[in-house]
């Protein structure tokens, strides 16, 4: 790269183009000097971001510190009961996302692949919804719609679960239908069908033993990413009144001084060892988008 | 399905009339699914802001089809929650969106040692994913009125409410910009090396190759993702929520409000409040897509 660095002039880029024209080109004996230049002002980018992802991450580790004995805070939240019965919920509803997910998409991604191509953009159309319309306005339509009669799910603890698997369900689409897609353009849909076909497979051995381990690699990044979303999600588990791992940290703030903080850090770190699983997958499969949607 | 392959040319058209009408039942789980979770729910929620729902539960007039939720919409207090709400989502989309720009450019052609790329992109899926309570609080922590850091900024003479805007803005950007950053790396990626050396070789400035070259091709990608920034901030409520306590004015805590509030409550309100929402986030994500579009031509 040579000339000065390019931001320092893109403000200009806003100017006329007659200007630009106008301008006199570089001269090159400029450039090596102005490229340390353009690094430096690279680096006190990269450091603005670094102080600003960890700057939260100390501050609340320092606030946990302040309980005494040192780590009290991380001692207490272990020892409660809630911590565990809370967590062990939340993880629980997220694998059985998971699947439910998985079993609703992949058949469906593969028949339309397969067999409906022209049905593909409706599909996908669907499966982007969740993202016109948000957690909150979701959680108030199923609680709307299921209340009552004819389907009072909302009533029973057992339909209240049902209730958020679903919402959570369809919280995935986007991520799973996306990562399954694109799994499924890397491997001869075709190809694998008619030949397990011509060994005499059905539908059923066909999914199950053919079409299901080979969308491993794009499964697990779904799922991971899924999980991430789902494990600390809280607008639809409060509205719900599930005793799930987000409302539980939302009550410990309200309650209590030290803590909260140590929950955060521990939430923060199941975010990571999800996320880092994700990258370990993601370098063998290409996955593009990876947009958050329990804010 | 193979059958179809080997049944000669010019077979009758009936065979495959009789295969499509079959093959659609193959979505029929999936399109239920939506239907009963997602697409219903949502209509009937809609349904809902058409319904006089403000009287008691027991007056004959309660669920009469009324414009009145919408009309209700102009009061001072419900128009500044989408105020609020725009200006918050504008402000960390652009200022997210042009910091995550830099800083994945940084990484990825500013010269900055290999490692931190693959770090970067690791700490942005988790910094993305981490929101909503425990980013609320790890911010009250850190700048509440007992944060670790409020000491050190009041001592330079700046007071940060953790209940205001400012705040939430300063919250909402840790999982705006390095979501801009996952999303934009793939189309820094694409701008390729000869491009440069070509307008090089032909007498082009730096500013030149950006403002003819470079910035054309990444025009898409960046104002589609900062789009899609202002809709992820748009639709957020959880962090907003906890930080403020629910006491910041803006579309998704007044939905709450009017729908679970304990005084002055009308679900009918809410339900409206949440139909101007879905029309906002519908527009959004239609721009986004449209410019993703756009934008993959020049990513291979």
């Amino acid at each position: 790269m040579s000339g000065p660095g390019p931001f320092g002039r893109l403000p200009d880029a806003v100017e006329s183009a007659a200007a630009a024209r106008e301008a006199p080109p570089d001269p090159r004996p400029a450039a090596k000097p102005s490229r340390r230049a353009g690094q430096v002002i690279w680096w006190v980018v990269f450091l603005i971001g670094f102080l600003y992802f960890f700057i939260p991450l100390v501050g609340t580790f320092a606030f946990s510190m302040r309980s005494q004995p040192l780590f009290s805070a991380y001692a207490v939240v272990i020892d409660d009961p809630q911590f565990a019965a809370t967590l062990f919920y939340s993880f629980l509803i997220g694998i059985i996302t998971i699947i439910v997910s998985s079993i609703l998409i992949v058949p469906t991604a593969f028949w339309v692949r397969l067999r409906l191509p022209r049905l593909r953009p409706y599909i996908e159309f669907i499966t982007l919804l969740p993202f016109v319309i948000p957690p909150i306005i979701l959680v108030f339509g199923l609680l709307r719609s299921y209340s009552g009669d004819p389907f009072p799910l909302a009533g029973s603890d057992f339909g209240s679960n049902v209730l958020l698997v679903a919402a959570y369900v369809v919280l995935s689409f986007p991520y799973m239908y996306r990562a399954v897609d694109t799994g499924l353009r890397a491997i001869d849909v075709r190809s694998l069908t008619e030949a397990s076909q011509s060994l005499g497979a059905g539908w059923f051995t066909l999914l199950v033993r053919v079409i299901f381990p080979n969308l491993r690699v794009s499964l697990l990044s779904g799922a991971f990413l899924t999980l991430a979303i789902v494990v600390g999600e809280y607008t639809i588990a409060t509205f719900l009144a599930r005793p799930a791992f987000g409302p539980y940290i939302s009550l410990l703030g309200g309650n209590k001084a030290y803590e909260p903080a140590a929950v955060s850090l521990i939430s923060f770190g199941l975010t990571w060892i999800a996320m880092g699983l994700l990258s370990l997958i993601g370098r063998q499969s290409r996955q593009k988008i990876q947009i958050a949607g329990a804010h | 399905m193979t059958a179809a392959t080997t049944s000669p040319r010019g077979a009758p058209s009936a065979r495959p009339g009789r295969r499509i009408s079959w093959a659609w039942l193959g979505i029929v789980p999936f399109v239920l699914f939506a239907l009963a979770f997602l697409i219903a729910p949502t209509l009937y929620l809609a349904s809902g802001s058409f319904q006089n729902l403000a009287v008691a539960p027991n007056d004959p007039a309660r669920g009469s089809f009324t414009f009145q939720n919408y009309a209700q919409l102009s009061q001072p207090n419900l128009a500044d929650s989408y105020f609020a709400s725009i200006e918050i989502s504008l402000v960390t989309a652009i200022v997210g969106g042009l910091f995550g720009f830099l800083l994945a450019y940084a990484v990825i052609m500013g010269g900055l040692p290999r490692f931190l790329r693959p770090a970067l992109l690791t700490f942005s899926g988790v910094a993305s994913n981490f929101a909503g309570v425990p980013l609320a609080l790890a911010f009250t922590f850190t700048l509440g009125a007992s944060g670790i850091l409020t000491p050190f900024i009041n001592a330079l003479g700046v007071h940060l409410n953790i209940y205001s805007k400012t705040a939430l803005e300063l919250a909402y950007l840790y999982f705006q910009f390095p979501l801009m950053v996952l999303i934009i790396a793939p189309a820094i990626d694409g701008l390729r090396k000869d491009w440069r050396e070509a307008s090089e070789n032909m007498g082009a400035s730096a500013f030149q190759y950006w403002r003819y070259i470079a910035l054309p091709i990444l025009l898409p990608s960046l104002l589609g993702t900062v789009i899609l920034l202002f809709g992820n901030a748009f639709g957020a409520q959880a962090t907003a929520y906890q930080l403020s306590g629910g006491a910041i004015n803006i579309v998704t805590i007044q939905i709450t409000r009017q729908i679970r509030g304990d005084a002055a409550n009308d679900p009918g309100i809410g339900y409206a409040l949440a139909m101007g929402m879905v029309v906002i986030m519908g527009i959004t994500i239609a721009a986004y897509a449209f410019l993703q579009r756009r934008a993959e031509r020049w990513q291979r």
